[in-house]
């Protein structure tokens, strides 16, 4: 694997949003300017349509949202941690830990089964819980890092 | 208690994994195993047969279409869709301990399968055998609608042709389609429908024949019945060996097993040759399926690379290794046939009854029935045909004896329904109505299923009848027809008792083959030793 799933410039640990799609867009934005996104704006109409069709708010107050996209160089993560909660449709509440999932429209399977292994650790409340403990964007980077293994 | 699930989403990135990791967590917590299938954007990797073999019940939190879903027929199962297991796995999983309990209480035998075998050898992998005998059934249950929907059309077609033509109906109705005003019935068809044929070499296209329909006509009827029934009788072998191939490879599988299947039936491979043209096919495609590719190529593998290869090569050897031995056996079993000659009819009469009933539509059965159509054709060319001479009595000991296999599998599904799978029974009683009409074909999904039981059982069925067709002197000048065409026999009761007899045979051997060893379909994990073909 060349590139790192996720790396301390795609975290935002203080993120302000008033919903989902400015939590969403700010994410964005952090994956343009590492490169990683050619066309934050397509590649945002891209998740909005995948919101649409299910909202991805997950139990443990996660907001999950994701796409595959033409527009996405490097499968990667961007992760925003927000302390005053943002609504993403979840039933038990507002989602404080945003991942936003870019995935390539023809990943490889190496790459899908990383995809595959984060979204297994998301429902291990242990695993929730470090990240809210975590104060910054290293910390952050570097749990997901060495806790998403494929299986 | 053990449950088996599939989870899949739109993008199969993340509640796919999730709700897998929740269900599997959930099972945990509750002290429940839970095995997920998850069949996302990552690729699918199958359940292990026996682990679904041993599990109590289906959880199926997937919002596509789940793939291979048969391969949980018959478990109690739950449908929640990806959502509910990502939130709420706990209570999914309670839903669906419910539901098996609810199957339990009800008394209904889950799946007769796997619940009854399972316990016995819980550790025990799946063997060559029993794989192979579920690949098997995968394209045998896929081909029984052929057989039971051209079959039935058939014999109703024969039953309306009997009803426009009289006796000769059974005969009549295969005639008009391609015939010219050198064919009675075709000529006389032609006269009533307001059809010219008198352009040299005018024959009844099928376009010709719908323009010219008779509504009201029992004869267009009967003729439409018939064709759309053998239209479908022409999916049979494809179908077999197209699923086959399903069953092992998947999607990949179909092209080329339904190509394999259609020139096996082209170079006269009849059943038999389909099924091997199936595992062909379906392997090559696996194989391709696991090669590693550059990534580029990557995109084209399923939709054209894989089809394209794994058709080429089945084809190819379809054609040029499994073909030419067949013209061999054609040719010299017909030359060694026609060097018996006709003085004891009696043997001659077990030797065809054998052939019929070996493959039922393939090299052999086509050989017995040429050789018979042949005789008869010249008989009738040469203006001495009678229905109690040499050539008659011949084509009655074939028509009879490829009678024995449908009606036996017939009379056996309704003995001992026990012995048979549901999709047997049901295909049992279409089978009454295809060995009436003297359709073999009615047998072939029992035969593909279990060959080394069934296909010795019918083969001394069909030689008893064969020979007691030639004792009783019964003669008919019909090709076709069966039961409808009795009124045309010479001896027809000593016919029918023929006929009788090796049924019963065949039937009462078929049901001791079929206690031999494991028994009946129901115990696919069981049979790890047997290599069923």
């Amino acid at each position: 694997m060349s590139t790192p799933l996720i790396t301390p410039e795609l975290v935002a640990v203080d993120l302000v949003a008033a919903d989902r799609d400015q939590a969403t867009r700010a994410l964005i934005d952090l994956l343009a300017a590492a490169g990683r996104v050619t066309d934050a704006e397509g590649f945002h109409a891209d998740v909005r349509a995948r919101e649409a069709q299910m909202a991805t708010g997950m139990p443990g107050g996660i907001g999950l949202p994701h796409a595959r996209s033409e527009f996405v160089t490097v499968p990667s993560l961007a992760v925003g941690k927000v302390p005053a909660g943002v609504d993403f449709g979840a039933p038990d509440g507002a989602a404080t830990l945003v991942f936003l999932i870019a995935a390539p429209a023809s990943g490889d399977a190496d790459h899908l089964k990383i995809l595959a292994a984060l979204a297994r650790r998301l429902v291990h409340p242990e695993f929730r819980q470090s990240l809210n403990d975590a104060t910054d964007a290293e910390t952050v980077a570097r749990i997901i890092t060495t806790e998403v293994v494929p299986a | 208690m053990k449950f088996v699930a599939v989870s899949s989403c739109p993008t199969g990135i993340a509640h796919t994994y999730m709700a897998a990791e929740a269900l599997e967590q959930a099972g945990k917590a509750a002290g429940h195993e839970v095995v997920v299938e998850t069949q996302g954007a990552a690729g699918t990797t199958p359940i292990d047969p026996a682990v679904i073999a041993a599990a109590d019940g289906v959880i199926y939190a997937a919002d596509l279409e789940v793939k291979d879903k048969n391969r949980f027929a018959g478990k109690p199962f739950v449908d929640v869709g990806v959502k509910k297991a990502v939130h709420d796995a706990p209570g999914v999983l309670a839903q669906a301990i419910a539901a098996v309990e609810a199957a339990q209480a009800s008394g209904a035998p889950s799946a007769p399968t796997p619940v009854a075998a399972a316990p016995a050898a819980p550790a025990r992998k799946p063997g060559v055998g029993s794989r192979i005998r579920q690949y098997l059934m995968t394209g045998v249950s896929y081909m029984i609608p052929f057989v039971a929907a051209g079959g039935i059309l058939i014999a109703l077609g024969f039953l309306l042709g009997t009803v426009a033509w009289g006796q000769d109906g059974a005969i009549a109705v295969t005639k008009i389609i391609g015939g010219g005003a050198d064919n009675t019935f075709a000529a006389a068809y032609a006269a009533a429908h307001g059809i010219d044929l008198s352009a040299s070499g005018a024959s009844i296209g099928l376009t010709t024949f719908a323009q010219h329909f008779g509504w009201f006509s029992a004869a267009s009827w009967a003729v439409a019945f018939f064709q759309i029934g053998a239209a479908a009788f022409g999916f049979l072998v494809p179908a077999l060996s197209g699923y086959i191939a399903y069953g092992i490879a998947d999607r990949t599988g179909i092209v080329p097993g339904f190509v394999g299947g259609t020139l096996a039936v082209t170079v006269g491979a009849g059943f038999l040759g389909g099924i091997i043209t199936g595992f062909l096919a379906g392997f090559l495609a696996l194989w391709l399926v696991n090669r590693k590719v550059p990534k580029g190529v990557r995109g084209l593998m399923p939709v054209v690379v894989i089809p394209l290869v794994a058709t080429l090569v089945t084809g190819a050897l379809t054609v040029l290794v499994i073909g030419p031995p067949m013209k061999i056996v054609n040719e010299g079993l017909s030359s060694w046939l026609n060097g018996l000659g006709t003085t004891a009819l009696v043997p001659l009469g077990i030797v065809l009854g054998l052939m019929m009933c070996f493959d039922l539509g393939g090299p052999l059965n086509k050989v017995a029935y040429v050789f018979a159509t042949t005789g008869l054709s010249n008989a009738l060319a040469s203006g001495a045909a009678s229905s109690s001479g040499t050539e008659a009595k011949i084509m009655a000991a074939v028509m009879a004896a490829g009678m024995v296999p449908p009606l036996a599998v017939a009379l056996a599904t309704t003995l001992r329904p026990k012995m048979f799978t549901e999709a047997e029974r049901e295909s049992g009683k279409s089978a009454w109505l295809l060995g009436f009409s003297f359709i073999s074909e009615g047998a072939i999904p029992f035969a593909a299923a279990d060959p080394l039981r069934m296909i010795p059982s019918f083969m001394v069925g069909g030689a008893v009848t064969g020979g007691l067709s030639m004792a009783f002197g019964a003669g008919v000048l019909a090709p076709h027809g069966g039961i409808f065409v009795t009124p045309l026999v010479h001896q027809p009761l000593l016919f029918l008792l023929a006929l009788l007899i090796g049924m019963v045979v065949s039937t009462a051997l078929l049901i001791v083959a079929k206690g031999i060893g494991h028994g009946s379909d129901a115990d696919l994990v069981a049979e790890d030793d047997l290599v069923s073909i």
